[in-house]
């Protein structure tokens, strides 16, 4: 039974086929059932999968299934084979259990749309190129879902087309993934030329048996990783993500917050005994991580836009994720991917929710003391609110901790310091959130007032199989502190990578210091936003140039655009006026003139008189009956 | 007994008479006539020199040939009448679509 795993990436994408041909025509109810049914069946057999492989003797991990030579030229060469051992099979099991929610609550959500089948479709082809990107076994065929997720991602951004701002937003979101893309594609390029095959184990064994250079690793690596800031939003490729808060709530929660973008610590982790051997590249991946953790966070403090504060959110914790696998503790960094899936898929899922109950109202200024309205988002909400922002007892605390702490312990105090000072930056924003949208005045039109309602079932159910995931997720993987052996999901992944290890006491006093940290942050909001809530607009008054820089996202959109892409749509637009209108236009315009010009002249001898025709007919036949004769 | 070449003769004679009927005349009754006998004119040297080489080959050929002038004299001459239908006339100058 264990042989059957390389079916769950296909039965998503098959079903993505059908909607894809007969959707318009499939009636809705089918359409839903046929979608979340997929993905269902693909977490089903994700378990059977899981459970074949914890009865597999881990020699002979990981499994592997060769489909067939997909690409064979020269040197290179790819299979289309699929592998399952414990890191993906974490991944495919998160991927399929929080796309399963996502399909069900966005049947609720997508109820009225009229692109209902074609959104499953994408939804379907999006969970098919996830899966695919943590199965694939190569290099070549990860990269192909890799690139699969960035198109279903850009197509579901851009799914409300009509509106400009989609559109834009996914046009930006594809050609910002373009630049880390080509990093990546690089990579793999190396890692052909250096290594000669793009199998993760024969990479592994290349790695470890000195087949390549320090400073080849290194560049290998540091490329991949442009890869990874490109799809796991990092600085300096992070700013597709609030932009693309534009697609459906969903999507966010599914594409832009639990799935996507870990695609690259998935990729780090995958190849950690490459980040392992380059001390260089790993120390950039921390830094990237821990730079982007605060950064990201700071940008949170200060936005109105409910999808907006989460989605930098979502870069801030991706980049907690990083500082794992910088430090070396990957499994901490797949234990803060794991818990981030669910808590934040419960927040945007949340948020879904209270934007569903307001007519669709994202500005946290227009809302305010929804509490006794959404009985059953509120708690959940706040559920994935705890967790993230680190209160102990709940997932976010034990993944973060396990983060710093190996931060901690390998002497990165720099960066341990940058996750600390991110650590109350989340809370305090998190639970600004809470307040701002859930407590204190009601400042709703009244229109939008008299509307609100509880969302259905179908949308308040992944809700709260989603919050009891937020809660419990982190029981698997306890601080090494309260004993190793509790630590179930470190000893489940046997990642590479060593875990510098530190006395108790010491750790004891990091763990104090991130409770202190969690709950100052929520304090600090608590005071801002209930108890004195004139102070957020006294400060900004007060310090207005900090807040206009917070607030405009430290003009990094507006650096990139004058930088580069305003310098490419100038040279753009001159190799168009000097260029293609001259030169390219000329040609073709030249060869069309210059034929019309021989078939005027030509046309002169079509006289349209059967006479001419027949003489010249004669005169032929007399010339070759001439040629034959002579 | 007859010799070859007057057999020949008379062919080329019809042949030329046919040609010369086509260039010089201008409705396109008399130039199909015209096509007919320079393909008569063909048939008669098919069948002399199939005679003299004491061979069956040429005259097959000849009755290809007389299938093929009655097929296309069919679809000429409708031809012909449905030009005669649009145009009210057969001149040839009359008719010059074709003209570039």
């Amino acid at each position: 039974m264990s042989d059957i795993f390389w079916l769950i990436p296909f039965v998503p994408a098959l079903s993505a086929l059908i909607l894809a041909v007969f959707g318009t025509k499939l009636p809705k109810k089918y359409i839903s059932y046929q979608a979340c049914g997929a993905v269902l069946i693909s977490f089903g057999i994700s378990i059977i999968s899981f459970i074949g492989l914890l009865q597999t003797p881990q020699q002979n991990y990981p499994l592997v299934k060769n489909l067939f030579t997909w690409i064979h030229a020269g040197l290179f060469k790819a299979n289309l084979s699929l592998q399952f051992d414990p890191l993906s099979a974490v991944m495919a099991l998160v991927v399929s259990l929080v796309g399963f929610l996502i399909h069900v609550y966005s049947v609720g959500y997508m109820a009225e749309d009229k692109g209902y089948s074609r959104y499953f479709t994408y939804l379907n082809l999006f969970t098919f190129s996830m899966l695919l990107l943590v199965m694939a076994s190569n290099i070549v065929l990860m990269f192909v879902g890799w690139e699969g997720v960035g198109l279903c991602s850009y197509l579901l951004i851009g799914f409300w087309f009509e509106k400009h701002s989609a559109a834009t937003a996914g046009k930006k979101a594809f050609l910002v993934n373009r630049i880390g893309d080509a990093a990546f594609l690089l990579g793999i390029l190396f890692i052909f030329i250096h290594i000669g095959s793009g199998e993760f184990t024969a990479i592994h064994q290349a790695v470890g048996g000195g087949a390549v250079t320090q400073g080849v690793a290194t560049l290998i690596a540091i490329l991949l990783f442009i890869g990874a800031t490109g799809k796991s939003a990092q600085i300096p490729l992070y700013v597709w993500l609030p932009d693309a808060m534009e697609g459906p709530t969903p999507v966010s929660a599914l594409i832009h917050a639990a799935t996507m973008v870990t695609a690259g610590v998935y990729m780090v982790s995958r190849l950690n005994s490459l980040y392992a051997f380059s001390a260089a590249a790993a120390e950039i991946v921390a830094l990237v991580g821990a730079l982007t953790a605060v950064y990201a966070a700071t940008m949170a403090l200060v936005q109105n836009d409910i999808k907006r504060v989460l989605a930098y959110s979502t870069i801030s914790q991706i980049g907690y994720m990083f500082i794992g696998c910088g430090v070396g503790a990957y499994t901490a960094g797949m234990f803060h991917l794991y818990t981030h899936a669910f808590f934040k898929s419960l927040l945007f899922l949340a948020a879904g929710s209270v934007m569903h109950a307001l007519s669709g109202e994202l500005d946290m200024k227009k809302m305010g003391g929804l509490k006794k309205y959404l009985p059953l988002t509120y708690p959940t909400f706040l559920v994935g609110a705890i967790a993230i922002a680190g209160v102990p007892f709940f997932s976010g605390f034990f993944s973060k901790d396990a983060i710093l702490t190996s931060a901690f312990a390998k002497g990165e105090y720099f960066i341990w310091a940058l996750g600390i000072a991110g650590a109350v930056l989340t809370a305090f924003y998190i639970f600004r959130l809470i307040f701002l949208t859930f407590h204190g005045k009601e400042r709703m039109k009244p229109q939008v007032k008299e509307h609100i309602h509880e969302s259905p079932p179908v949308m308040t159910i992944p809700l709260i199989i989603l919050a009891f995931f937020s809660f419990g997720a982190g029981y698997i993987g306890l601080p090494a502190v309260l004993g190793q052996k509790l630590n179930v999901f470190n000893q489940f992944l046997k990642l590479g990578g060593h875990e510098a290890h530190i006395s108790m006491g010491i750790e004891w006093l990091l763990i104090l210091i991130s409770i202190a940290v969690a709950f100052t942050g929520i304090f600090l909001a608590y005071m801002f936003y209930i108890l004195k809530p004139y102070v957020p607009s006294m400060m900004a008054s007060k310090y207005p140039r900090l807040y206009k820089v917070l607030y405009n996202k430290y003009y990094v959109d507006e650096f990139y655009n004058a930088a580069f892409v305003n310098s490419t749509i100038k040279g753009s637009e001159l190799i168009y006026n000097h260029f293609d209108l001259k030169v390219i236009d000329g040609a073709v315009n030249g060869t069309a003139s210059s034929t019309n010009f021989s078939g005027k002249i030509l046309s002169y001898f079509q006289s349209g008189l059967i006479k001419d025709y027949a003489l010249v007919f004669l005169l032929g036949v007399v010339i070759f009956i001439g040629y034959l004769l002579f | 007994m007859i010799p070859i070449s007057y057999f020949l003769i008379l062919s080329a004679v019809l042949f030329a008479l046919g040609m010369v009927a086509f260039f010089v005349k201008k409705d396109l009754i008399t130039m199909f006539m015209a096509i007919e006998i320079m393909l008569n004119a063909a048939n008669l040297a098919f069948i002399t020199l199939a005679k003299s080489a004491s061979s069956l080959n040429g005259q097959v050929i000849v009755f290809f040939v007389i299938t093929v002038a009655a097929a296309e004299a069919s679809v000429g001459l409708a031809i012909i009448l449905l030009i005669f239908k649009q145009k009210k006339s057969v001149k040839t100058e009359d008719i010059s679509l074709m003209k570039g």
